[in-house]
């Protein structure tokens, strides 16, 4: 993070600077915006700046399981954590976890999408609809997730029992890869309010001239969403992912409501397992290095994500 | 998408009608499959007690318990947990507000040495969770004394939901031309005069948005309430509410009766809301 802002600042706004002010006039003018700024420089400071320091230097220090500091430890925290049998599966399992989400939130959220944007009698209860699960606690709706998969009396097994697709009540949550699975829904189901909604507004930036124009040169349906849609998708579609890409990796509280990661570190993605480690495993120095290694993977995304928005352009 | 041009009228009037009636289908369809999911908390909510363990599950109560919802707050202190939530997300939400709005307004109108470098860094901070930092946001905690505090949850809350009201703040003053404020200072109405009754009334759906949106976000919060809070009196909801089944107990009924309680209020909130989020969620990237 810190490396980020000089480079960028250099590229700044240019200031405008009439004839030649006093250098106490110019001082005060330096000042000005720190007034103006300065409480949300002070919050940005305290709650995001600190802790990544503190992270940093934690992963560096030797902390006793009861949080006392006992010196430095140089990389020591790192090559334990490269040691834990466990990570590597883990790192795979994010990867897969992330990507698999993504795609299938990006995917269904085109179609979404466009239904949204379609006119029909209730589109507006059905967008109301499509929000709930972005306003209500992802907690929440990963529980409820986790009781409609019950082994003895939930919802899904009522249902599959009745259509015969089970003959016997299966225990979704208790074998890693069907956990999973359930999981990774879930996710897309929280996920796709959000990218639905940005593709939505990606829709209603393109001029209804072009559909115009592509349908007297006889452009079927097909032809007119491949050569007009989606390209012209092609910002709000970048956009969605890359949030959605880094909002998946952070994800917590799915996994952690509803196996805990468990069986043993089957179903964990390198959050809850950085979370094990500080909290279960009481090794804060171990834990601080596996959240910087996912800190600086975000920081990568982030980047990504500055040069797809073309944020500056925006800026004015 | 559209009709192909080369039918008749009547056949294409007939392909528009059905159109519309099996978007309306895919679009009802499509609306209970997310609504699903909270009506099956609300009948988990309206059962008794010794039907949540039957075998295989029942579709819909034999007994609708209303009185669940009357109970629940006996079961456990689900007053004081909606009090933290309540307290800690007001809080952030005024916090927030106070940071971002002199911030959106002085970047809005004015160019100057760092402003650039300013909104990256709001931009930056805005993709990182609170996830990626709770290691160490809970050092820093231990570190200031301020574990197991509402300081603690509404400062981290304030900070996190302040990238989005900064920008979509910065969105509105930007788009309120400078000469309806100084038309307004020249009236007599004054500097501040000219903001509160030109600036703000204008930028009102950016305020109301950046509140609600803060106030919700706070609201939901769980991973640094789940890591910093540790008294029962100092949990909000998210964090409270797992506790209804745990090894010894199963109060689903319970869990999701308070689920429900705090999930409704923040969903009509949010609809409220809802066309003027993806502005200030993209910093502006697509409008």
């Amino acid at each position: 993070m810190q490396d980020v802002i000089p480079e960028k600042a250099g590229s700044g706004t240019p200031v405008p600077e009439p004839g030649g002010p006093s250098p106490l006039r110019r001082a005060g003018r330096a000042l000005t915006p720190l007034l103006w700024l300065g409480p949300s420089l002070a919050l940005i400071a305290v709650v995001v700046v600190w802790p990544v320091i503190e992270m940093v230097r934690t992963s560096l220090l030797k902390i006793s399981s009861s949080g006392v500091t006992l010196g430095g430890r140089g990389a020591g925290n790192y090559t334990d954590l490269f040691d834990e049998e466990d990570l590597v599966p883990v790192i795979l399992r994010t990867l897969g976890w992330v990507a698999g989400i993504v795609i299938v939130t990006m995917a269904l959220s085109l179609a979404l999408g466009q239904l949204l944007n379609a006119r029909f009698p209730g589109r507006r209860v059905v967008r109301w609809a499509v929000i709930v699960p972005w306003a209500a606690s992802v907690l929440m709706t990963s529980l409820i997730w986790k009781w409609m998969l019950d082994n003895y009396s939930g919802l899904v097994n009522r249902v599959l029992l009745d259509l015969h697709v089970i003959d016997k009540p299966v225990n979704w949550l208790a074998h890693p890869r069907e956990a999973m699975l359930w999981m990774m829904w879930v996710a897309v189901f929280v996920s796709l309010p959000f990218a639905s909604f940005v593709i939505l507004a990606g829709l209603q930036t393109i001029p209804a001239e072009i559909y115009e124009a592509a349908r007297v040169d006889g452009a079927g349906p097909l032809r007119t969403y491949l050569g007009i849609t989606l390209p012209l998708l092609r910002p709000a579609i970048m956009i969605a992912s890359i949030i959605n890409v880094i909002n998946v990796f952070n994800s917590f509280p799915i996994i952690w409501a509803m196996t805990g990661g468990g069986p043993g570190h089957a179903t964990d993605t390198t959050t809850t397992f950085m979370y094990k480690l500080a909290f279960y495993d009481q090794n804060v120095g171990e834990s601080a290095a596996m959240a910087v290694v996912n800190f600086v993977l975000i920081l990568v995304m982030v980047l990504l994500y500055l040069r797809a928005s073309r944020w500056r352009e925006e800026v004015r | 998408m559209t009709a192909p041009s080369s039918r008749g009228g009547a056949s294409r009037g007939g392909a528009r009608r059905t159109r519309t009636v099996v978007l309306t289908g895919v679009g009802w369809l499509v609306a209970l499959a997310f609504l699903l999911p909270y009506l099956q908390m609300l009948v988990t909510a309206l059962k008794p007690e010794r039907e949540l363990t039957k075998s295989p599950g029942t579709y819909l109560p034999d007994h609708w318990t209303w009185s669940n919802f009357v109970d629940v707050w006996s079961a456990a202190p689900v007053w004081t947990y909606l009090r933290v939530s309540l307290v800690v997300a007001a809080a952030a939400t005024a916090v927030t507000l106070a940071c971002a709005m002199p911030a959106a307004y002085y970047t809005a109108r004015n160019r100057f040495r760092g402003r650039g470098a300013f909104l990256l860094l709001v931009l930056i901070t805005q993709m990182f969770a609170p996830t990626a930092l709770v290691i160490g946001i809970y050092r820093e905690m231990v570190a200031l004394n301020l574990t197991d505090t509402l300081l603690a949850l509404i400062l981290v809350n304030a900070a996190f939901n302040l990238p989005f009201c900064t920008w979509i703040l910065h969105g509105y003053f930007s788009s309120i031309p400078k000469e309806l404020e100084e038309a307004a200072f020249l009236d007599g109405a004054g500097r501040v005069g000219a903001l509160t009754r030109v600036t703000l009334p204008i930028s009102l759906p950016g305020v109301v948005t950046a509140v609600v949106y803060t106030f919700i976000s706070a609201w939901n919060e769980y991973i640094v309430a789940l890591t910093v809070t540790a008294s029962p009196d100092r949990r909000p909801l998210t964090v409270a509410i797992p506790s209804f089944v745990t090894q010894y107990q199963a109060h689903w009924q319970f869990l999701f009766a308070t689920s429900l309680i705090a999930i409704v209020p923040v969903v009509i909130l949010f609809v409220f809301i809802e066309r003027y989020l993806i502005g200030g969620l993209t910093a502006g990237s697509v409008k």
